[in-house]
């Protein structure tokens, strides 16, 4: 057992916990945020996913104590916090969830998308979704919530340009 | 799915929230309602189980269908809502607890909304009738001058309104109407529209609760390890490991209860989730495991299968006499088609948080299908009355049959009644795959012939474990399983044949646990079927869609058919290397058909783009019929090219999705669905957009390739073309 200094959604928690815990159960059992979601504890199907310092990483396959100098975890709850991100917005928009239990990950994995690359193609967003399984099948609704998040914040960027 | 009786008694029952009550359960309508009124000092008012409105104005639905991702949190209210005259938005959705006032609560045969289209509009209907004569009455004026909007009685001449929190009161006195009146499907405002989920925005921000999320004061966690060979006994744990792991609390033997047996385990409790699991690892259990070695054999089961291929079945309907025209038949064909075990999967592993309290009565959390269904094991499982269970379904991860299936939650109920504490037991992934149940493996054996070019006859012979037979009931040996009707039967599948038709069984057993799947057998005979369709059209030299058009003369097959033949372009000429296939079958009273097209790709193929038909009759919400059939596309395609679950020496040899493949993102073809509006009584939707889906795709492979693939599942980039 060992302390940890963790900072999740720009907030200081101090855990307790065994070095190889997985981020995955320190963030939903000893923090209490349930948003990040477990599916396969293999780095299999995505859903665990939530950003070290603004990179897409599993955290079932990421020991509390390998997260060293990250400086900031951010898990779905701190997405859109305040007003909903673009990607949740075009979620709503598409309908894309059905059970809606892979989405919190698919929607980290596709916020990542789109700091990176502000207007992914295609081949794009294959590359950085088929990490992430939906036994549910709203893989269609990703792809075009995707597109239409990206459309959004261009016109957002340009509407503030113009001012 | 199981057909279940529950006992719908109508009767008033009041919710711990309702002092004055007046019940109107669902099944009113068929027998004379019960109105009973009790004590008049309202604070919540029951104006029937499913509608519960206060003196505040605030209007509470109960739905009775958990939601698994198939939409019931918007379709099953949207029936109500409907004809109570209220929007969405106005009412709060609150889930149903199993108990009987409410009916049938089990989300399973795609049957929600066909089930519930009349009763549940009924049960609307009748509350604003009384609502709306309850006004007219305050007023003194003609229960015709007055109309329901939006959670208010108008009155049409003045203008003048009341909230249903107003009338809700004198309301409930009055007596239920029989027959109220149901819209016209032309004035709709809601059914048959498109309209956004609510429930998505809590999907969008990790806020919807599921069964895994849920703490409870006081809980701890449970990781159970259960016998590798499914049915093992415990000869001896060695805890040594696990109890040096920090957190771990106790390692306790546990038991998993299966509907139709028992067997034995260890669970290993801790202060967290990982402590559990991480104990659960370190354990070194030594199991006897009988003979399980030979008997849980895939292997082994599919030759039995292929050996009653080779005798006959168990007649479950005939025309003509089929063997003998067979026999005598100049043109004819005879084929195997095998589809494998396959495991649901969903995303959320089964979990369930039980608490066994000291006075006996029992809180349970949970992912259930049907909390109808739960009552009734956990009752039976914990020998204690249902006046003694509380359930509180939470949301499901995906669920596609499996969590109908309650060895999670019993196993739950066992730990938290030996701890004396709230448990939460959580599957791993690994469990849920090698663990089972499973859809099982079943092979059709086809027969069929034509004359003068047309097909005439045709057998399909349907062989495998039945799940009636093994969860429940058991089987004669002299009975074919009657759930052949809802899938195979040419009464339900319409093709009609001039000289001979047959379907038949042979039950062959299995120790692998079984239980439905998505669309349960339809998912694995819509395989043989519409392949061999699709043969035999090919032998009379015939165009496959002319061929089944031909056999076919139900107007509603031939509209779907007709739309896909449009939508999909069929018939124009395609690119080199391209080949298009089709099927149609109908199950859950919905019709969908299938348009596959491939590209011939070094020695396999490429999925170029899916059309989908469906045809569902009445429905709620359009968009919705898409994304399901949508998710259909995805698992049918999964089920047909990824894996199938397979047992050797007695373990299965998949545990996670790195042996069990699923479908990805960068792996979706192009996809397009239409519905057809028929008008027709409402089918089911979650389900009847799969069956057709493997046999689309193994008809185009054969029209790019000139393979015929009769085993699935198969990898389309290796077919060896
Ligand atoms: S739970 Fe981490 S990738 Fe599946
Ligand atoms: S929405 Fe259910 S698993 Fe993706």
């Amino acid at each position: 057992m060992a302390i940890y200094n963790l900072t999740v959604n720009s907030k200081k928690v101090k855990v307790d916990v065994e070095d190889d815990m997985p981020l995955l159960w320190v963030v939903r059992d000893i923090v209490g945020l349930k948003g990040t979601k477990f599916g396969c504890g293999m780095a299999l199907c995505g859903a665990c996913t939530v950003h070290l310092d603004g990179q897409p990483a599993r955290s079932c396959q990421t020991p509390v104590s390998s997260i060293g100098k990250i400086t900031k975890i951010t898990t779905i709850e701190g997405i859109g916090d305040v007003k909903l991100h673009a990607i949740q917005q075009a979620w709503i928009e598409e309908q894309v969830p059905q059970c809606g239990y892979c989405q919190s990950g698919q929607i980290m994995s596709a916020v990542a998308l789109l700091k990176t690359n502000a207007n992914p193609n295609d081949q794009d967003i294959d590359a950085a979704m088929s990490g992430n399984l939906c036994r549910c099948g709203t893989y269609d609704r990703i792809r075009k919530a995707i597109h239409r998040a990206a459309e959004t914040i261009k016109v957002e960027e340009k509407g503030i340009g113009k001012r | 799915m199981e057909n279940i009786q529950t006992s719908r008694r109508d009767f008033l029952k009041t919710t711990g929230l309702t002092s004055f009550g007046l019940a109107l359960g669902i099944s009113a309508f068929s027998k004379d309602a019960v109105v009973k009124k009790i004590n008049p000092a309202i604070l919540k008012l029951e104006i029937n189980p499913f509608i519960i409105i206060d003196t505040a104005g605030n209007i509470t639905i109960v739905n009775p269908r958990p939601d698994m991702g198939q939409g019931s949190t918007q379709a099953v209210p949207s029936l109500l809502a409907e004809e109570l005259e209220v929007r969405l938005d106005q009412v709060k959705i609150i889930q149903s607890d199993g108990k009987d006032k409410y009916g049938s609560q089990t989300s399973g045969g795609s049957s929600s909304v066909r089930s519930l289209w009349e009763p549940i509009r009924k049960a609307g209907a009748a509350a604003r009738d009384m609502l709306t004569e309850t006004a007219a009455k305050r007023w003194n004026v003609p229960v015709a001058e007055c109309i329901a909007k939006d959670g208010t009685i108008i009155h049409k001449p003045t203008g003048k309104s009341l909230a249903y929190g107003e009338l809700a009161d004198d309301a409930s006195k009055l007596e239920i109407p029989k027959n109220p009146k149901l819209k016209d499907p032309k004035d709709f405002t809601i059914l048959g529209k498109y309209n956004k989920r609510l429930d998505v925005p809590e999907r969008v921000t990790g806020k919807a609760i599921y069964g895994i999320d849920i703490d409870i004061p006081g809980m701890v966690y449970a990781s159970i390890l259960h016998s590798p060979m499914l049915h093992g006994k415990v000869i001896a744990v060695d805890d040594t490991e696990t109890k040096k792991v920090k957190g771990v609390i106790k390692v306790i033997k546990t038991e998993r209860t299966m509907p139709h047996r028992t067997s034995e385990a260890v669970a290993v409790i801790g202060t967290n989730y990982w402590a559990a699991l991480k104990g659960r690892k370190a354990l070194a259990v030594k199991w006897d495991n009988a003979d399980y070695e030979k008997t849980l054999s895939t292997e082994k089961y599919f030759t039995d299968t292929y050996e009653a291929a080779k005798k006959e079945g168990i007649n479950f309907e005939e025309k003509g006499d089929f063997d003998a025209k067979y026999s005598s038949a100049a043109k004819k064909l005879e084929s195997n088609y095998e589809t494998p075990f396959l495991a649901h999967a969903p995303i959320e592993p089964e979990n369930a948080v039980v608490h066994v309290k000291d006075d006996g009565s029992i809180e349970i959390w949970a992912p259930v299908q049907g909390p109808d269904w739960a009552l009734r094991d956990v009752c039976a499982y914990m020998k204690v009355a249902p006046e003694k269970v509380k359930i509180n379904v939470t949301l499901l991860g995906g669920a596609f049959g499996r969590k109908a299936y309650h060895d999670f939650l019993l196993e739950a109920c066992h730990l938290s009644k030996e701890l004396k504490k709230p448990v939460k037991v959580v599957w791993t992934r690994e469990d849920d795959i090698s663990q089972g149940p499973y859809r099982p493996g079943m092979l059709s054996h086809m027969q069929g012939f034509i004359q003068d070019g047309k097909i005439v006859g045709y057998h399909h012979h349907a062989i495998g474990e039945s799940i009636l037979g093994q969860v429940y009931k058991g089987l004669k040996p002299d009975e074919a399983d009657p759930w052949l009707s809802e899938e195979i039967s040419t009464n339900n599948n319409k093709y009609s044949f001039d000289v001979a038709s047959k379907v038949s069984w042979t039950h062959v057993k299995t120790d692998i646990p079984v239980v439905w799947w998505r669309s349960v057998y339809a998912s694995n005979f819509g395989w043989g079927q519409e392949c061999f369709i699709d043969e035999l059209a090919h032998l009379a030299g015939k165009d496959p869609l002319k061929a089944r058009l031909e056999i076919i003369k139900d107007e509603r097959f031939r509209k779907v058919l007709e739309t896909l033949a449009e939508k999909s372009a069929w018939g124009e000429k395609l690119a080199e290397g391209q080949g298009k296939g089709i099927a149609v079958f109908k199950s859950f009273d919905s019709i969908s058909a299938t348009c596959i097209t491939v590209t011939k790709k070094d020695s396999g193929v490429k999925i170029d783009k899916v059309v989908s038909i469906i045809d569902c009759g009445y429905y709620v919400n359009p968009d919705n019929v898409k994304a399901q059939t949508e998710g259909n596309i995805v698992m049918g395609i999964t089920a047909a090219t990824k894996d199938g679950i397979t047992f050797t020496n007695g373990v299965c040899d998949q545990s996670n999705f790195h042996q069990y493949n699923i479908m990805r993102l960068n792996e979706m073809p192009e996809i397009e669905i239409h519905i057809v509006d028929s008008g027709s009584s409402p089918g089911g939707v979650g389900e009847p957009g799969l069956p057709p889906i493997a046999p689309a795709l193994g008809n185009a492979i054969f029209a790019a390739t000139g393979k015929r693939m009769r085993k699935l599942p198969f990898d389309i980039t290796n077919l060896k073309v």
